[in-house]
């Protein structure tokens, strides 16, 4: 078996420009059709009735008022909601989540749709909705990690993080000449892309079409036909764009099941577009976090032990437990390691993956631990985390496909200027007297490898048609992806044509875990390679052809035309090579997916340094992030712009974790009272300043056929703990909570 | 959305007439209609009064004071050439305030009246007195770390949200107001109400008044060349403060001649402080007497729940917006508008 998944090809004439997004002008002109802007002849609009209570019994609703408001046609509550073929609650793949739809009068969140209101107009079923007036049998509504025991679980499946143990634990806990033992807390944080969740179903016969925001077209596809009891096949549904999804746009969620039972029930489509206050229960968000973080480090300042204790919330009635502890395996090379997860049940949605599940929640404990350890030593942070660099993977000993995160830290430090930082805190003052602190972290991402499909046609004028069902978020797939699809046929963008958004296209897995690209690029230029080899069969079979008879040399395709590979006198261009053969368009297909012995060989990770600099007002602790740094190896980058952007905006979603976000429960009635953008905040345009992102360069044979690694998610790791860190040298106070707000610094 | 009758007077008489129990005045909306859609407020009448004429100007009348109609939008109020020189306090209170688009659609007229952020008060499935009578104050025992701790009572411990409003207190506004029984003028602090028994009651609008502007007495401008704003929260911009204090002071040979300070966030109203000025009249400005003023500002207050913190914090704004009214107003608008990082230099334009 080689030890090298692809030989090396050329690559490069799109791929790696900074091209703009190609589908940017019709967002910003506003013909880009999102799922809500269908509007089908004969359409309903349904509205949800969300629980006002977090925990009990709907004992009343007022189902005549509500249909007697004139527009109002239709109110579905679980006395008359129409049966499903599936079991709302079953498990049947992995991705699955137990969803509410209607099925009991049960309340198990607030925010949880106890009806659906069906109109002529968004403003009847609105306002049937209000009338509902619904009354509740009430139970104490559970919403705090302390409200419910903890429970261990078996650690399998989707949503349950494995517990993992490499060397002896106690060995290094007893070792530690040095030990930091803290305990960090994250707050819960609620998706909220700007395109909030909706739907447009119409069904036609037993054929169902959807048009929705989908980061998974086939999966999503599945599980409604599951639902339904239809074929997968009869679902069609059509996601071109997508205004954000952060992860809550990959599952079906039991508001999205409740409009296309409608659509069924009534016989006609039915629209449905959560309001941003529906955002905040129903479609998941990253579960709340304690951590307790135990590290050792023996007198050379090597870490003997890094233990992660996880507690994470989850919802009553499913199990998503988000994989916090899992973020200190695979990054220092610490003697022993421990990650262990407990849960909580409580009375919320239940949590969902949300951009860099665990990780994220899980990088703001350890790279604050590690800051804490640095100090405790007296050396500095970024000199400690070179201290236990791990050449190979800690715990198994594997190396890494490639690892620049020595380069990371050093080009960001450069840029950034750390050299002089001084060891103690409250030592920098600006002009104006605010506090300056510097403070920095790691980052890692894992690489996953999904499994993709697509399709490549070289039409007999020499364009081509690639198509494949990818998900663009707004993270720039319908471009990267092209860019991928062009190179692998030798031809400049415009002479592609690139479908993508719809299920009936080739399967291009799950626009998650910053795999999209190399997944379904995977897949793309494995397609493109298809088509080039026959093609390359057919121009050497072709005694009319100058590349007769050059099999053997291989070919390489540039530009619409094909060349020998080590003969550059020898071409022919695509259209006259397909004339020849009949005029025939060549279809080609391609797979990808990462072989498990590949997987199982190396360590695959994305890694970066974060260096931040906040300034903190003496007085009046208002805080603010004036600078930021980081620099990432990520494999191939195949469009800087576009990376560029990810990684920007995951050290944005940094400061949003560190300094902004946080959904908070009424402890009574266990509603969220800041559910809308006045009350949740993330960071606006002057919350953000001087942010840099470095791309080192990376290049990774064995991560995948592209040496593609992924950028979606490792922004936000390492940035929270810089921050963290920056808010303690500037200030001399350690914050364990996130986010940190002024009143947690005035009263430290 | 309720069924509400809607109409578009074009008259002030005819909006006035129009006025029955239930109906609310429409300015920009901003306030009112997320009210509406929350369910919160379900009036029966919207009456717009945006086409009603003569109420967006800014003049200056014969006797030197300002008046600013009530339909003057809060854009067009702070980028006012007269008004930013002459108060320039009210600009950067108004600048720190929500957002550009929100500024540009929001009337003065409706910052004067918007309701408490209290998250019970915009959630009509909770108990809120100030909404409803008698129905209970679901905020004491609920999440209050941003209610009041100045002048709050059992019945409801709700902050009026304003940073435009603790600047008019601090300098003396009038507000005139027109009503079925005619037209009269309330002096700005008695405008706001603090709660004691009678939360709904929230300011000294009667039934069916309607708020035709505000004026500003010629002293304000005295204050000119030393008086900020200074607005603590939770991000750089774009959102309420969690305290906040105009403060201006008018220097005669080093010496304070005359001041002023109120405090916003803190309470129903915006919290002016007398008190705090009489200590500071005939002194030389120096950060001691400022401790001093802030803490006379502060004498009074009390936790309504869990929010002792921002005693002390409000203390520290109210401290040093006195130190920045007497290092002296700034020749341009600060980027950031009354912000602790305002000073920054090189700071982009957007606020
Ligand atoms: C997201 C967000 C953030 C915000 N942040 C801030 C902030 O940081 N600081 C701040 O100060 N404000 C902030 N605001 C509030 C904003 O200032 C107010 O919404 C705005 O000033 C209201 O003005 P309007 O004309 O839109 O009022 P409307 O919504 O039209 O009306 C508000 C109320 O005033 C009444 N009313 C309007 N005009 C008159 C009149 N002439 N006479 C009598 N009654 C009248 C209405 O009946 C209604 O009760 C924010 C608002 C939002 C939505
Ligand atoms: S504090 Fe006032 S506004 Fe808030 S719930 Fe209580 S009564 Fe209502």
């Amino acid at each position: 078996m080689p030890d090298i998944l692809s030989r090396p090809f050329r690559f490069g004439s799109n791929s790696g420009q900074p091209i703009t997004r190609r589908d940017g002008i019709a967002k910003v002109t506003g013909t880009a059709i999102f799922a809500a802007d269908n509007m089908p002849d004969r359409l309903l609009h349904a509205v949800i009735v969300p629980a006002g209570i977090a925990r009990g019994r709907v004992t009343h609703l007022d189902a005549e008022a509500a249909e007697a408001h004139p527009g109002v046609t239709h109110v579905i509550t679980p006395q008359n909601r129409p049966p499903l073929q599936g079991d709302p609650s079953a498990k049947t793949m992995m991705f699955s989540f137990r969803i509410e739809v209607l099925q009991d009068d049960a309340v198990r969140y607030a925010g949880q749709p106890i009806a659906m209101v069906l109109g002529e107009t968004l403003e009847a079923a609105t306002e049937g909705a209000h009338l509902l007036s619904p009354r509740y049998d009430v139970e104490p509504a559970r919403v705090r990690l302390d409200d419910s025991p903890s429970f261990a679980f078996d650690p399998a499946g989707f949503g349950l993080p494995a517990d993992v143990e490499h060397g002896d634990v106690d060995a290094g806990h007893r070792a530690a000449r040095w030990v930091v033992d803290a305990t960090y807390e994250t707050a819960a944080q609620y998706h909220n892309a700007m395109e909030t969740h909706a739907i447009v179903a119409e069904w036609d016969g037993d054929r169902l079409t959807l048009d929705m925001p989908s980061q998974a077209l086939a999966i999503s596809c599945a599980a409604y036909a599951f639902y339904f009891g239809i074929p997968a096949g009869n679902v069609t549904l059509r996601s071109p764009y997508l205004g954000g999804g952060f992860g809550s746009k990959a599952f079906a969620t039991g508001p999205q099941v409740l409009a296309i039972l409608a659509a069924r029930m009534t016989g006609r489509p039915v629209k449905l577009m959560l309001t941003r206050q529906q955002m905040f229960g129903p479609v998941g968000h990253r579960g709340a976090t304690r951590q307790r973080l135990r590290l050792g480090a023996d007198d050379r300042a090597a870490l003997t032990v890094i233990d992660h204790e996880g507690l994470a919330e989850t919802s009553s009635f499913d199990d998503f437990v988000e994989p916090a502890a899992g973020a200190s395996q695979g990054l220092y090379a610490a003697r022993a390691l421990r990650s262990t997860h407990r849960a909580v049940r409580l009375d919320i949605g239940t949590p969902g993956p949300m951009r860099a599940p665990g990780e994220a929640s899980g990088s703001a404990a350890l790279e604050c631990a590690m800051d804490e350890m640095a100090e405790q030593i007296g050396i500095d942070p970024l000199e400690f985390r070179l201290r236990n660099y791990a050449e190979t993977e800690p715990g198994t000993g594997r190396p890494y496909s490639s690892k620049a995160l020595r380069e990371c830290y050093m080009q960001a430090a450069e840029r950034f200027g750390w050299a002089g930082r001084p060891l103690k805190p409250g030592q920098m003052r600006d002009d104006n007297g605010l506090l300056v602190g510097w403070g920095m972290g790691t980052a890692l991402f894992p690489c996953p490898m999904f499994a993709a499909e697509a399709r490549a046609t070289l039409r007999p004028d020499g364009t081509a048609l690639v198509e494949t069902s990818a998900a663009d978020m707004g993270q720039g797939a319908w471009t990267a992806l092209a860019q991928i699809a062009a190179d692998s046929l030798g031809l400049p963008l415009e002479k592609l044509e690139f479908r993508s958004g719809h299920s009936g296209l080739p399967d291009a897995g799950v626009a998650g875990g910053s795999g999209h690209t190399a997944t379904a690029g995977g897949a793309l230029h494995a397609a493109g390679s298809d088509v080039i080899r026959q093609l390359g069969e057919i121009a050497a079979a072709d005694p009319a052809s100058p590349l007769y008879g050059s099999g053997n040399a291989g070919f390489v395709a540039r530009d619409g035309r094909l060349y020998v590979a080590d003969d550059d006198s020898r071409s022919e261009a695509f259209a006259e090579i397909i004339g020849r053969a009949g005029g025939a368009a060549i279809t080609g297909n391609g797979t990808a997916s990462r072989p498990p012995e590949d997987a199982e060989r190396h360590a695959m990770s994305s890694h970066g340094a974060v260096f931040a600099e906040v300034k903190v007002d003496p007085d009046l602790y208002q805080m603010r992030v004036t600078r930021m740094v980081g620099a990432f190896a990520a494999g191939r980058i195949i469009n800087p712009r576009l990376a560029e952007s990810q990684l920007m905006g995951g050290m944005i979603w940094g400061i949003s974790f560190a300094l902004h976000e946080e959904a908070r429960h009424d402890p009574r009635t266990g509603r969220i009272v800041n559910a809308d953008f006045a009350g949740y905040h993330v960071p606006v345009n002057a919350d953000v300043r001087g942010l840099e992102v470095i791309t080192v360069h990376e290049d990774d044979p064995y991560v995948n056929a592209l040496g593609i690694k992924g950028v979606g998610e490792i922004g936000i790791t390492g940035a929270v703990g810089a921050i963290a860190n920056a808010i303690w040298h500037a200030t001399g106070k350690r914050i364990r909570r996130f986010p940190i707000r002024i009143e947690d610094l005035s009263t430290a | 959305m309720n069924r509400f009758d809607f109409i578009q007077p074009i008259t002030i008489e005819d909006a006035i007439a129009a006025w029955r129990p239930g109906a609310a005045w429409l300015g920009g909306g901003t306030n009112l209609v997320d009210l509406m859609k929350t369910g919160a407020l379900q009036p029966e009448l919207v009456i717009d009064i945006t086409h009603l004429p003569g109420l967006g100007t800014i003049e200056t009348l014969p006797d030197g004071s300002t008046r600013i109609g009530a339909l003057a939008n809060n854009s067009d109020l702070a980028h006012d050439p007269g008004i930013s020189r002459r108060f320039p306090m009210l600009a950067e209170a108004i600048l720190s305030g929500a957002s550009g688009q929100l500024r540009n659609a929001a009337t003065v007229g409706g910052n004067l009246m918007q309701r408490t952020r209290c998250a019970y008060f915009q959630d009509p499935n909770a108990a809120c007195n100030r909404r409803v009578p008698g129905l209970g104050c679901d905020a004491r025992e609920g999440e209050n770390a941003n209610l009041a701790i100045l002048g709050w009572s059992a019945s409801c411990i709700a902050t009026n949200p304003s940073d435009f409003c603790v600047s008019l207190a601090a300098l003396d506004a009038v507000v005139e107001v027109q009503g079925p029984a005619g037209r009269r003028e309330i002096a700005f602090t008695d405008f706001h109400h603090l709660p004691g028994d009678t939360p709904e009651r929230e300011n000294a609008l009667k039934p069916g008044e309607l708020i035709l502007a505000l004026r500003l007495p010629a002293e304000a401008a005295q204050f000119a060349t030393n008086s900020r704003y200074l607005k603590l929260r939770d991000r750089t911009s774009f959102a309420f403060a969690i305290a906040s204090a105009a403060a201006a002071l008018r220097l005669e040979s080093g010496r304070i001649a005359e001041a002023r300070l109120a405090l916003g966030a803190v309470a129903a109203k915006p919290w002016r402080v007398t008190e705090a000025e009489t200590l500071l009249t005939g002194h030389i400005p120096d950060p001691a007497l400022f401790e001093r003023a802030a803490d006379a500002a502060l004498a009074g207050a009390a936790p309504s729940g869990g929010n002792a913190w921002k005693i002390d914090l409000a203390r520290r704004t109210a401290a040093r917006a006195l130190v920045m009214a007497a290092a002296g107003t700034p020749a341009r608008m600060p980027a950031l508008p009354a912000s602790p990082f305002g000073e920054l230099t090189g700071e982009p334009t957007h606020a």
